[in-house]
């Protein structure tokens, strides 16, 4: 199927935001368009997941504007269009009582709405969605006995159980083994390509996400960079770019 | 000699009212101990014994008094905790000493009341009245409706806020709801085990049935089986051995959890 990848998803425009007195993030402006892979790249503390967190609507913007979809994220309502896997470590209570099944489920109830019980077809979207990701088999396992590696899958299968155009992920690597993390992008590139995802992943792995994103963006309290792996990896010349900043911002569409 | 105990009325309110708490306190024990929130439980009974003190002064019923005061004093707790401008469990500890100083101060006021008082605190199911029992069963059937309307929600808020409200659900709603609910299960428990001990029946068979280590649905229902071997076994045993019944139930409850903590680890 052709996608087109002209159609805009994510427009950010001149946002800003601040904790109190301190400015974390200025002046970015930046599109997502359907079918997209972007990697999300900066430094530790430079407001990459408070980036995250503006576009998923969990945090109030400062200044500019945000459109998901065509909409002001303010009026925005179609939150079931977007999959959002977070930050493992700090989201997620290793002893919640809680079957893998059970998870992806709670994800798929919330896409019914208020006072909307799931049926048939909602059960098997979520046996897909696990399907998907390899983790049917143990679905009636407690998510926290899964090794990181496979909880993971299982956070991209709840995102999934959504049936999103858009997944948003927040170093979802993070704590997992290197088998897995190959086994993770391969899953990642495949919905990309296969279920033309749009997917925005943030990372600090610079080295892979360059091999695995369409579209690089550098965050460092603002854009410094929004461009194609090949000629961030040129322009930056080192994988330790964040000394001095760079300002190449290039125009991101393909053909 | 057994059947005796069904010969006293009393009792059979007891057990009625009993088995009404038992039930509906690990329903809401299981998102408050999840989302850390069993202090909850306390500073919402402490809050409760301001409710009754204004009860037993003004001549009303004590349960519905100390029922509207939890639950304006939850709104309070839960705006003051959102706000950000004092952390959660600062918040906590100015509503528990808060309540507890109204409390004394407003039973000092009304002479007299102080051994009214201690059924209050210690719970005592010789005192619970018909209208008590009917006061706790309706609304209990409303925490079990609302339980039943929002429980998809509760449970994913629960388990990941952030991804909840990202997948578009109300979360601050639902922490409202949850906390309102909390107000009203604390107010309607008081006559059974009083405000001292009102947390330990919310929390203690959910942190039992939690070493379990089961799906989310069965650790409700093996905290609902403790909960009702525990408020059941705790009415007889303290009847016949002229114990405290809010004492012995949660005394039964502690040693089920030891049984199933020390079971797990051998």
């Amino acid at each position: 199927m052709q996608v087109d990848h002209t159609k805009n998803i994510i427009e950010v425009k001149d946002i800003c935001f601040s904790y109190g007195d301190e400015e974390v993030l200025k002046d970015i402006s930046f599109d997502v368009h359907k079918g997209d892979y972007l990697g999300v790249v900066g430094p530790n503390g430079a407001g990459k997941t408070t980036l995250l967190k503006l576009i998923l609507g969990l945090l109030p913007l400062c200044c500019g504007y945000i459109r998901l979809f065509g909409q002001d994220i303010k009026q925005f309502k179609n939150w079931s269009k977007i999959g959002y896997v977070p930050q493992k470590a700090t989201n997620f209570d290793a002893n919640f009582p809680a079957t893998v099944r059970e998870v992806v489920a709670m994800a798929r109830s919330a896409k019914k709405g208020l006072f909307h019980n799931k049926n048939q077809e909602d059960d098997k979207i979520i046996e897909e969605s696990l399907k998907q990701v390899d983790m049917w088999d143990s679905r009636n396992r407690l998510i926290g006995d899964l090794s990181g590696g496979q909880q993971q899958r299982v956070f991209i299968a709840r995102a999934l159980a959504l049936q999103p155009e858009i997944i948003f992920l927040d170093e979802p690597t993070t704590g997992v083994d290197k088998r897995s993390q190959d086994d993770f992008y391969a899953l990642l590139k495949k919905f990309n390509q296969e279920l033309d995802l749009t997917l925005v992943l943030v990372s600090h792995d610079i080295e892979r996400i360059t091999k695995e994103a369409m579209h690089i963006a550098c965050v460092d309290h603002t854009l410094t960079c929004h461009t194609s792996p090949e000629e961030f990896l040129k322009e930056s010349g080192s994988l330790n770019m964040f000394g001095q900043k760079i300002k190449i911002i290039a125009p991101h569409h393909h053909n | 000699m057994f059947l005796d105990i069904f010969q006293y009325s009393f009792i059979i309110r007891g057990l009625e009212a009993g088995i009404i708490v038992a039930i509906i306190a690990p329903l809401i024990g299981i998102f408050l101990v999840l989302r850390r929130y069993s202090l909850i439980a306390d500073t919402l009974s402490h809050v409760s014994l301001a409710g009754i003190a204004i009860g037993l002064l003004f001549g009303l019923n004590p349960v519905l008094t100390a029922l509207m005061v939890a639950v304006l004093a939850s709104l309070g707790i839960e705006r003051l905790r959102t706000s950000k401008t004092v952390y959660g469990e600062s918040a906590l500890a100015l509503f528990l000493s808060g309540s507890l100083a109204l409390a004394i101060v407003l039973l000092s006021l009304g002479h007299g009341l102080n051994a009214n008082l201690f059924n209050y605190l210690f719970g005592s199911i010789v005192t619970v009245t018909m209208t008590d029992v009917y006061t706790i069963a309706i609304l209990a059937i409303v925490v079990i409706i609302i339980l039943a309307l929002f429980y998809k929600e509760l449970v994913y808020v629960t388990f990941d806020e952030d991804a909840a409200k990202v997948s578009g659900i109300p979360t601050k709603l639902i922490n409202t709801i949850l906390i309102i609910l909390a107000a009203i299960t604390v107010s309607l428990s008081i006559p059974i085990v009083g405000v001292l001990l009102i947390a330990a029946l919310i929390v203690v068979p959910v942190v039992a049935a939690l070493q379990l280590k089961k799906s989310f649905i069965k650790t409700i229902l093996y905290a609902e089986i403790i909960s009702l071997f525990s408020v059941v076994s705790g009415i007889f045993a303290s009847f016949y051995l002229n114990l405290s019944t809010g004492g012995t139930i949660v005394l039964i409850m502690l040693a089920i959890f030891i049984l199933i903590f020390t079971a797990k680890r051998l």
